[in-house]
């Protein structure tokens, strides 16, 4: 019954809301091709002025780092307050700083 | 990418720890997101969640489809194609959330059409008029309401944000649904005997969308813990009684409740019992339109099956000429 269907993989889709912003991540969808994905894409997604421009990617295509958990792949960013601005203590009286 | 959950923690002795991560992201109200760890029970509740709301919407579109070519003038026309589009919209939105989890979309749709799967227990009931349609907005899409807002803070992220798109698409099938209310009860008598018709046939079925009483409710502490359902049953129900009566004085209808009247000291609508024998009928499948629209939805799939294969077969050839192209 879902013959072929079944064959159409899973697209993510990203939309760019207005000009100046970044493309945000929507949704998924499933589609034969890449042209059916972004024309699917605008109707499901765009209905009402919702973007500018579409990104669609096959979800396969998408490499991400792994569940939250006691993840230490995100460790090296974690022990490094020095790179925060609030790190330093600046006089209050010493203006535009 | 959101797109793969995770495989169950093995026998390593990781899931009291896994288990104990997962509760404090609920307990700190914030979201979990679908490569997290999660309890089984929470992640199957959750597919069965999504999956009855995706299938909500999408039979939802037929009660109201059915009109769309006797829409009394283009612009109601339009109107009503615009918000059937939406439902279809709004599906697969939910179908897309329920992914996440490890659902299959084409697994969710043959239980749908083999009955092994529910959807709301209003859609049961047909449409006979046109002001059904006005109704229809009005008490469906504003009971939606109720039940949505809520959910735009589903402890499940996936869902929560979906939730937040169909929301803001729904005011709009709600308002558009009052303002037909409102032409028609301007127009003549019988156009205004139309509407009350249509109210009286579609209160106490909306009043059922919000489920069983709460102490029949046995699913919902579960779910309130997970803080996937946040009000209960009841809650909700009341909620969307206090919100309808004012605006039925202002339209000029009367909700056909004889005990519903304003409780000065609860601050709340008192309102009569809806009858819970026939939703429960309703449910098991023995509503008036329950047949009717499963096998609407069925035939919609299989008559769409060469469609589907054509686009397969389209997206074949451009492949292979693009292929074609590149070693030339």
């Amino acid at each position: 019954m879902t013959a072929g269907k079944q064959d159409w993989p899973l697209y993510e889709v990203f939309v760019r809301g207005k000009r100046g912003l970044n493309h945000v991540h929507v949704g998924s969808l499933h589609a034969a091709d890449d042209r059916m994905a972004l024309t699917h894409a605008r109707d499901l997604y765009t209905r009402r002025n919702e973007g500018v421009s579409i990104w669609v990617v096959r979800s396969e295509h998408i490499a991400a780092s792994t569940r939250d958990e006691k993840d230490p792949f995100f460790e090296p960013s974690a022990d490094k307050v020095y790179r925060h601005p609030t790190f330093y203590d600046i006089p209050d009286d010493v203006p535009h700083i | 990418m959101d797109t793969t959950h995770s495989s169950p923690p093995g026998a390593d002795g990781t899931e009291p720890v896994l288990q104990r991560h997962f509760d404090a992201t609920i307990a700190r109200d914030q979201r979990i997101e679908p490569r997290d760890w999660m309890p089984e029970g929470y992640r199957k509740t959750l597919i069965r969640q999504i999956a009855q709301h995706a299938h909500s919407e999408i039979i939802g579109m037929q009660p109201e489809g059915e009109w769309i070519t006797r829409a009394p003038s283009l612009r109601r026309k339009a109107i009503l194609f615009a918000k059937v589009q939406d439902e279809a919209g709004h599906g697969l939105y939910l179908y897309s959330a329920a992914e996440t989890l490890g659902a299959d979309r084409a697994d969710l749709t043959e239980r749908l059409v083999e009955g092994r799967q529910k959807y709301s227990s209003i859609f049961n009931y047909p449409t006979l008029s046109f002001a059904d349609v006005g109704v229809i907005g009005w008490f469906v899409d504003g009971a939606a309401i109720c039940n949505q807002v809520p959910l735009c803070r589903s402890s499940y992220g996936p869902y929560a944000r979906a939730m937040v798109r169909i929301c803001k698409e729904e005011s709009f099938h709600q308002r558009q649904g009052y303002e037909l209310l409102m032409t028609m009860m301007r127009g003549t008598p019988e156009q205004r005997e139309m509407v009350q018709d249509a109210v009286n046939r579609w209160w106490w079925p909306s009043l059922m969308m919000f489920g069983p009483p709460d102490d029949a409710s046995p699913n919902s502490a579960q779910s309130m813990a997970w803080k996937i359902k946040r009000h209960s049953n009841d809650e909700l129900r009341q909620r969307f009684v206090d919100m309808t009566v004012p605006q039925a004085e202002k339209l000029g209808v009367t909700l056909p409740d004889p005990e519903l009247r304003w409780n000065e000291e609860r601050g709340h609508h008192d309102f009569g019992t809806p009858d819970w024998d026939e939703l429960m009928r309703v449910i098991k499948g023995d509503g008036p339109c329950n047949e009717q629209r499963v096998t609407r939805r069925r035939t919609a799939h299989e008559e769409g099956a060469w469609v589907r294969e054509a686009a397969t077969a389209h997206a074949a050839k451009q492949a292979r000429r693009e292929r074609k192209g590149a070693v030339a």
